[in-house]
Formats: structure tokens, C-alpha cells, sequence
């Protein structure tokens, strides 16, 4: 699975916690420039501190053991909780501002043009402009889009998307992805997606990784990997996603 | 209070910013009337003849009689309440001082100025301090500087607010020279440099408590997300620790300012006795000490009212201040 | 037959070994129990360690400074400073213990009934606490203890009046919260009595976090202790007790600073064993 031209590379990453616990053993991915990257499995399983260490952003107490992170171009970051993501005391527009000031060199007023322009982009309803809003006052679709905005704020090369929507309501989740897909094709950023929903990955990425206890255990094509699922976890996550009628029932859902 | 608060709930709208204002209005007030009760009856609670404890163990029964007549002891406890408390609407004045005949409400309304002054300065004085400390222990953690600024609260827990005093004292005004001894100098200036011992001290007894919170406040908040959003988005670190993470701690420290503020006033009238201020904390002990009951009534009755006003003042302005409450 | 869910918060821990080894991992308790053994030590054994007696007066040797035969010096009446020390401690630290154990009680016990039943009696027990807190802590004390008379009466009847507060807040939080959980509703839906509920299940769940908070207070009780005896409406002399001696000690500040200042860091002293062990405490139950 190498890329001819790699933005995002890494080579034999590891993490551990600082009591010494493995979290991440020998990861190595490479993404293309404009490639999306799926990476699944389930909660604990590393994906996410996976994601945080290529921001270089490691939360306390964990720490690289050893590989290397190589990354050209600028990488941004969406997260789980959209609400969360932003500084609750804050106007949702001059956050957004704040973040084209720093990044693109440009004067504060120019900066809330450039801010404004971006929440068009993204689709979010005129009122926001205007009157300064906070976060708490946003629905949860609303906030992630603001999250998507500050990411682009940062021209990234790479965007990685932390199950950006897991956290939504289901009409919301697809226009998310949506508004994720059009926005790659239009601006040509790679993506990289974790998530612990094979469906979603799949739909949204050209290739998957399958992670599992800090571990790879299956890559490739998201079609082949759908087909043929080689590593019995894989099965199992396909399972999950597609329960056939029958065993929903005997389950007693 | 709850029959009160459903009817209210009647008449204005259940989730309303109006309704919230209301019913911490209606808290503050009745604790306020407990607080007006409570300082009528602390001298009959408490066991000992007022009287007698004014005029001596070996008074003769006709002074204390003629004494429970001038206190009005020897009415019906309810006219006395009553009276009580016509005083107190009328002159707002918990009687006169029994020495002097001085109004207890201008004895210490001449004396509020200084300890109001003291107040302020030690509470400014402990929130930029512990802002600075927390913020460096909470920026360094589990580093050298975090662990010597998380021992600070450990010892100074157990610091008598007046022997730190002492010691300051001794060091920087008997040693060094830098302030006076006591009392309080002459002109702006002057009384501002005689104070700024004093406000140490006082600063020193909520520092730790300040502190511990604080620092705990800004962990959680620099583990947040939109932490890591603003880093990864590349914003300086100095600018999401100035705006954003001291803006997300201060809330929560102005609440704790506001629930210690009556340790805070506390701390204020023993500190004033170990510097020789005379501040309302001066006449209590005087008071004490010449049995003056009205005027040591109306200092009680005076500072537990601050105290709820404070609280009820910092309540409003934190929730003001939070845009989480709003729109909802 | 199966244990019932009520029976879960009760389960024997008879693993002594591993307390004794989590007790021996946590060095906070473990330093603030052997300062506390040290302090009590010298205390119950003053009679022992000492050969002067706290009264004892001797008018050629006063103001002495730290030596061989008055280890900590002398005060202005010759009395021997070490001595007067941990006598001191058996009154102040017998005052805070003994002072202690009524708020505690009370406390606890209001603050689970008020956590538990919600409704009138929180509102009721709420509201005195929130007038009782208006109060500036020192204010009521100071006014409480001149009331009622100087000496240590004045400080019990002072602390059973105002320390259960305390308690009663942090125990209401954590009762509330307990109320909350699904069993506890199953319990009651079951037709198991609140009192039954209150005793056997609430109170060991509530009873560590009251023993935090009983350390930290002790630090707060003994420094009010000392406050008083400073201000002279405590324990009267010539009881020794640790805040006279910093008050008599004051007059000559200049001269021999540590008349005021050692007894100042026994309390210090006192305070640093209980907040460790305190923090020892917390931070056991929180790793269970």
C-alpha cells in the first residue's frame, strides 16, 4: 500500500503510557495527496491516538516510543464531540477569525471576510454572522461545521477526521459527510477517517485499515476488504454493520 | 418557599432567565431574614444573662434589673423581636452602644472604609496571586515547579491567619524596616502602604484554597478539546492560555471567591487586631470587651448581610457572564 | 442464595495484606501518620520527656535562648519553652478531637436526610446552612465563644453550634447523588424503609469522603483554637495552650521572635500530618 505521492507517511509507530502499558504497536500507513484513508475498529483500539500523534498532540501521559511521522503540507483536525471542540466562552466567528489571523498572515478585519466567507462555504444559516454566537447555542450539526470551518481556516494538506460524526443525529451524520466529500473534491485535501462504523468508512475512503488492540491486522481496497475479509475481526465488523433481519430478531432488539 | 416558588412558576415563564433572577432574589432575602433572626436570638440562645455579663458577676439584682429595662429584656419575647426589628427598618441600627450611646450603625460606618479597603486589596491580592501560580503549576505539571506550588496549600492550611502576620511583621517591618509596625499612615499613600501587609495576610488564607481549585479548573480545561482544536489549528500557545483557558478558570474561581468571601471578611477582623487597624474588626474586640451587646449585634448583622449580597452579586455576574446560560 | 444488590456496598474487604501494602504505596499517609504518632507521642508522654513542669517559674533564667538545658529557651517568666509546648499539645490537640466528634455526627447525619429525602428538609437544612454560612466563621466563633464564657466550654459549645456544617453540605451533595443511582430506586420501589437504606447502605458510602473532610476541619478547628487563645477568649491561662503562647510571645517579637514563632509552627506542623493524611486518605478510596 504505497502511495506514489505520499503527503502522509508513518513508519513503525508506537505508543505507550507512561506506566509503560502499549497502546499502539508498529503502525505504519502512507496517504496520497488527495487519497482518503479509512481506519476502523473499535473504541481503545489506538485510531484515535494514532490521529493525535501525526498533530503531534499527544494527550498527557502517553508518549511516542518509536517511528517516524512524516507529513507534508499542514494537517487539521475534526473531532467526536463538535461541542467540545469549541472554546464555549467564545464567539463561534471570532474563534473562526482567530484561527485565519494566526494561519494565514492576514489583518484582524480581513480575517472576520475571510472567517465569514468560510461559514458560507460550509453552508451555516446567515444569523450567525451577524449576532455573535456561542456554541451553546448551536445545534450539534452547526458546531461541527464551525469545526470543519477552523480546520480549512488552516489550509490543510491532510484533514483528520476523528469520528466526526458519531456524536450526531443520523440526518446530520450524512450531511456532514456530504459537506467532507464535496468539500475534498472541491479544495483536493487527503483525508484521513477513524471510525469504529465500517459502513461509513467505506462509503467515504478508497482504501481501509482495520485496527485492532493497537494494532494493524487488515489493509487494502475498501471493496476487496468488504469481499474478502481475511482476518476473522474483520468478519465480525462486517457482521456488525449489516445484521441480517433474522438476528436482530433472535437477539431481542 | 416551595408553595411560593410553584406559584411563581405561574406567572412567569418556567425557563426564563427573569425566573432564575427571581428565585436567587427570593433566596438571598430569606436568608436574609434568618440572618436578622438569627442575630435577635444569639444572645438568648447562648447561655449567660446579658446583663449580668455587661455589669459584672457581683452586680446587685436592681442594677440588673434596670439594665434588662434599658436592653428591653424584660418584655415579651415577641414585642422585643418586633422592636428589633421597627429598629432596624427604621434607623437601620441594631440600638445604641451601651458605653457611648453612640447609634451602632454610625459607630461602624465611621469604622467600614479601612476594612472595606483591607478587603478589597487582600481579595485582589489572592485572586492575581493564585492566578499565577495555578497557571504556572497547572502549565508545568508533575514538573518540579507544580509539585513545590501544589505543597504551598499543604502547609499554609494549618497557618493561623495572625501568626503569619507576626511573622510578617518581624521580617519586613521590624527587620527591614519596609513598612510600619501598626496602624494605619497618613494620606492616599500612605494608608495604601500601611495596608499592604495587612491585605498579604489576609491574601495568604484563601491563597490555598484558591489555589488547589484553580489549578484543578485549569487541568481540566487544557485537557478539553477545544484545547486541543486551537493547537492543532496552530494558534500560540500564549494566546490559548490568555484567552482562553484563564477566561474558562476565572468562572469558576470567581463562585469559590464568592462562597469564601465570608472567610475572607473573617480572616479581615483578626488581622486588623494583629496590626492595630482600627477597622470594624478593632471595634468588635472592643465592643467584646466592654460587653457593648447592640453594637456587636450590629457588626454580625452587618457583615452576614455583605456576605449574602456578595454572594448574590458574584452569582449574577458569573451567570451573566456565561453565555451556557443564555438561549436555553 | 444470590447476593442481592443490596448487599454490594457492604462486601467484607478481609484482605488485610493488600491494605497494609496500599497504606505503604500512598507516602502521603504514610508521612502524615508517622507525624501525627510523633506529635501524640510527645504529647501523651510530656510528663515523661520533660523534667520542668509548664507552671514552673524561674525569675534568674527568663528570655533564655535555645541551649542545652532549655532546648527551645525560656519565656518571660523562666518557663521552659519545649515544655510548654507539648503540654500545650495535649490541650489543644484533646480540644480539637474532642470538639470534633458532635459536628461530625450531626453533620453527617443531617446531610445524609437532606441528600437522601430532598424536598422540605433540604430546603430546610439548606436554608440554615445558608445563613449560618453568612456569617463570617470567625465573626460567629469570636461572638459565640466571648457568650458563652471564656475556657473550653465556650469552644465546645462554639464548634457544636457552627462545625457540622461543613459536613452537612459535603454529605448532602454526595447523598443526593447516591439517591440518584437505579438500585437505590429499586429499593425503595421494593418497600426496604429510608432509615434501613440511610444506615446500611448510604452511610459506608458517604463515611470515607466524611473522614476527608474530617481532617481538613481538625486543621480549621485547631487553628480557630489557637485564634481564640490568641485573642484571649479561649483556654485561659495558665493552661498552656499554643495560641497564648504566641500572644505572650508577641510583646517581645523583637528581642526573641521565637517565643511567638515555634509554637506558630507546632500548629503548622499539626496541620501538615492532617492535610497528608487527609490527601493519603482520598487518594486510597479514589484508587479502590
Amino acid at each position: 500500500m504505497i502511495s506514489m505521492n505520499p503527503i502522509l507517511e508513518i513508519e513503525g509507530l508506537s505508543l505507550a503510557a507512561k506506566s509503560k502499558k502499549q497502546l499502539v504497536t508498529n503502525v505504519s500507513l502512507s496517504v496520497g495527496a488527495g487519497e482518503s484513508l479509512g481506519i476502523v475498529g473499535e473504541s481503545g483500539s489506538g485510531k484515535s491516538l494514532t490521529l493525535r500523534s501525526i498533530l503531534g498532540l499527544l494527550p498527557r501521559g502517553v508518549e511516542q516510543v518509536s517511528g517516524v511521522i512524516k507529513c507534508d503540507g499542514r494537517a487539521a483536525m475534526i473531532f467526536q464531540d463538535p461541542r467540545g471542540a469549541l472554546d464555549p466562552l467564545c464567539p463561534v466567528v471570532r474563534q473562526l477569525a482567530e484561527v485565519v489571523y494566526y494561519r494565514q498572515n492576514v489583518s484582524r478585519r480581513a480575517s472576520r471576510t475571510i472567517a465569514l466567507e468560510l461559514l458560507e462555504m460550509l453552508g451555516l444559516p446567515d444569523s450567525l454572522k451577524h449576532t455573535d454566537r456561542y456554541p451553546s447555542q448551536l445545534s450539534g450539526g452547526q458546531c461541527q461545521r464551525i469545526v470543519i470551518a477552523i480546520a480549512l481556516a488552516c489550509k490543510p494538506g491532510i484533514l483528520l477526521c476523528d469520528e466526526p460524526t458519531t456524536a450526531l443525529d443520523v440526518t446530520v451524520q450524512q450531511q456532514i459527510i456530504e459537506t467532507i466529500t464535496r468539500l475534498q473534491s472541491e479544495l483536493g485535501f487527503a483525508i484521513v477517517f477513524v471510525t469504529h462504523n465500517l459502513a461509513i468508512a467505506a462509503a467515504m475512503c478508497s482504501k481501509l485499515c482495520v485496527m485492532k488492540e493497537g494494532k494493524i491486522v487488515e489493509r487494502g481496497d475498501s471493496l476487496s476488504l468488504l469481499q474478502n475479509p481475511q482476518d476473522p475481526y474483520t468478519q465480525m465488523l462486517i457482521n456488525a454493520v449489516l445484521p441480517l433481519p433474522e438476528f436482530e430478531r433472535s437477539a431481542g432488539v | 418557599m416551595i408553595k411560593s416558588s410553584n406559584l411563581l412558576r405561574k406567572f412567569v415563564d418556567i425557563d426564563s432567565p427573569r425566573r432564575w433572577l427571581l428565585l436567587a432574589l427570593i433566596r438571598a432575602a430569606v436568608v436574609i431574614i434568618c440572618v436578622v433572626t438569627a442575630v435577635f436570638f444569639i444572645i438568648r440562645i447562648v447561655p449567660g444573662d446579658p446583663a449580668k455579663m455587661i455589669l459584672g458577676e457581683y452586680s446587685t439584682p436592681e442594677a440588673i434589673e434596670s439594665m434588662h429595662h434599658t436592653l428591653g429584656l424584660d418584655l415579651p419575647l415577641w414585642e422585643q423581636f418586633v422592636r428589633f426589628v421597627q429598629n432596624l427598618l427604621i434607623n437601620g441600627d441594631t440600638g445604641s452602644s451601651i458605653i457611648s450611646g453612640t447609634s451602632s450603625r454610625e459607630l461602624i460606618a465611621e469604622r467600614a472604609p479601612v476594612t472595606l479597603l483591607l478587603i478589597a486589596m487582600a481579595s485582589l491580592l489572592a485572586i492575581l496571586i493564585s492566578l499565577v501560580l495555578a497557571t504556572l503549576a497547572a502549565t508545568h505539571k508533575d514538573r518540579l515547579l507544580d509539585h513545590m506550588i501544589r505543597i504551598f496549600p499543604t502547609i499554609t492550611l494549618g497557618m493561623p491567619v495572625f501568626w503569619v502576620g507576626l511573622l510578617l511583621i518581624l521580617i519586613f517591618s521590624v527587620r527591614l524596616g519596609w513598612f510600619p509596625v501598626g496602624g494605619v499612615g497618613e494620606g492616599v499613600t500612605g494608608t495604601l502602604h500601611s495596608l499592604i501587609l495587612p491585605a498579604i495576610t489576609v491574601a495568604f488564607s484563601q491563597i490555598p484554597t484558591l489555589i488547589r481549585s484553580l489549578r484543578a479548573q485549569m487541568l481540566e480545561v487544557l485537557e478539553s478539546d477545544f484545547v486541543v482544536t486551537l493547537k492543532a489549528a496552530g494558534i500560540p500557545n500564549r494566546v490559548i492560555l490568555m484567552k482562553h483557558v484563564l477566561r474558562n478558570s476565572a468562572l469558576p474561581t470567581l463562585m469559590l471567591l464568592g462562597v469564601n468571601i465570608s472567610y475572607l471578611i473573617g480572616g479581615t477582623l483578626v488581622v486588623e487586631q494583629v496590626f492595630g487597624i482600627k477597622g470594624i474588626g478593632s471595634l468588635l474586640f472592643s465592643s467584646i470587651s466592654k460587653r457593648d451587646f447592640p453594637v456587636i449585634q450590629g457588626i454580625a448583622l452587618y457583615c452576614a448581610i455583605s456576605v449574602v449580597i456578595i454572594s448574590l452579586l458574584i452569582e449574577i455576574a458569573s451567570w451573566r457572564l456565561d453565555p451556557r446560560t443564555k438561549g436555553k | 442464595m444470590k447476593p442481592t444488590l443490596l448487599d454490594l456496598p457492604l462486601q467484607a474487604d478481609d484482605k488485610n495484606k493488600r491494605i497494609i501494602n496500599r497504606i505503604l504505596n500512598t507516602p502521603s499517609l504514610l508521612v502524615g501518620s508517622i507525624m501525627l504518632i510523633i506529635l501524640v507521642g510527645l504529647a501523651v508522654l510530656a510528663p515523661f520527656i520533660s523534667p520542668y513542669h509548664p507552671s514552673d517559674q524561674n525569675l534568674y533564667a527568663i528570655l533564655q535562648p535555645p541551649s542545652s538545658e532549655h532546648w527551645l529557651g525560656t519565656d518571660q517568666l523562666g518557663r521552659d519553652l519545649f515544655t510548654r509546648l507539648i503540654y500545650a499539645a495535649r490541650t489543644d490537640l484533646k480540644i480539637m478531637v474532642l470538639a470534633e466528634i458532635i459536628p461530625f455526627c450531626t453533620g453527617v447525619f443531617l446531610g445524609m436526610l437532606a441528600g437522601y429525602y430532598g424536598k422540605w428538609i433540604d430546603t430546610l437544612i439548606t436554608l440554615v446552612t445558608d445563613t449560618f454560612i453568612a456569617f463570617p466563621f470567625y465573626l460567629i466563633v469570636i461572638i459565640v465563644a466571648f457568650a458563652s464564657g471564656a475556657g473550653q466550654r465556650g469552644l465546645y459549645i462554639t464548634f457544636i453550634l457552627v462545625g457540622w456544617i461543613v459536613y452537612a453540605r459535603v454529605i448532602k451533595g454526595l447523598s443526593a447523588s447516591f439517591r440518584k443511582q437505579e438500585w437505590v430506586a429499586s429499593a425503595q420501589t421494593l418497600g426496604i424503609p429510608g432509615v434501613k437504606i440511610i444506615l446500611r447502605h448510604l452511610l459506608p458510602n458517604v463515611l470515607p469522603q466524611a473522614v476527608v473532610v474530617l481532617m481538613t476541619d481538625m486543621v480549621g478547628l485547631l487553628v480557630a483554637i489557637v485564634t481564640l487563645g490568641y485573642l484571649g477568649i479561649g483556654i485561659a491561662p495558665p493552661t498552656p495552650d499554643w495560641g497564648t503562647m504566641i500572644s505572650d510571645g508577641q510583646s517581645f517579637i523583637t528581642t526573641a521572635w521565637w517565643l511567638s514563632a515555634v509554637p506558630g509552627l507546632a500548629v503548622v506542623y499539626t496541620g501538615i500530618a492532617l492535610s497528608l493524611v487527609g490527601d493519603g486518605l482520598a487518594d486510597l478510596w479514589r484508587r479502590k
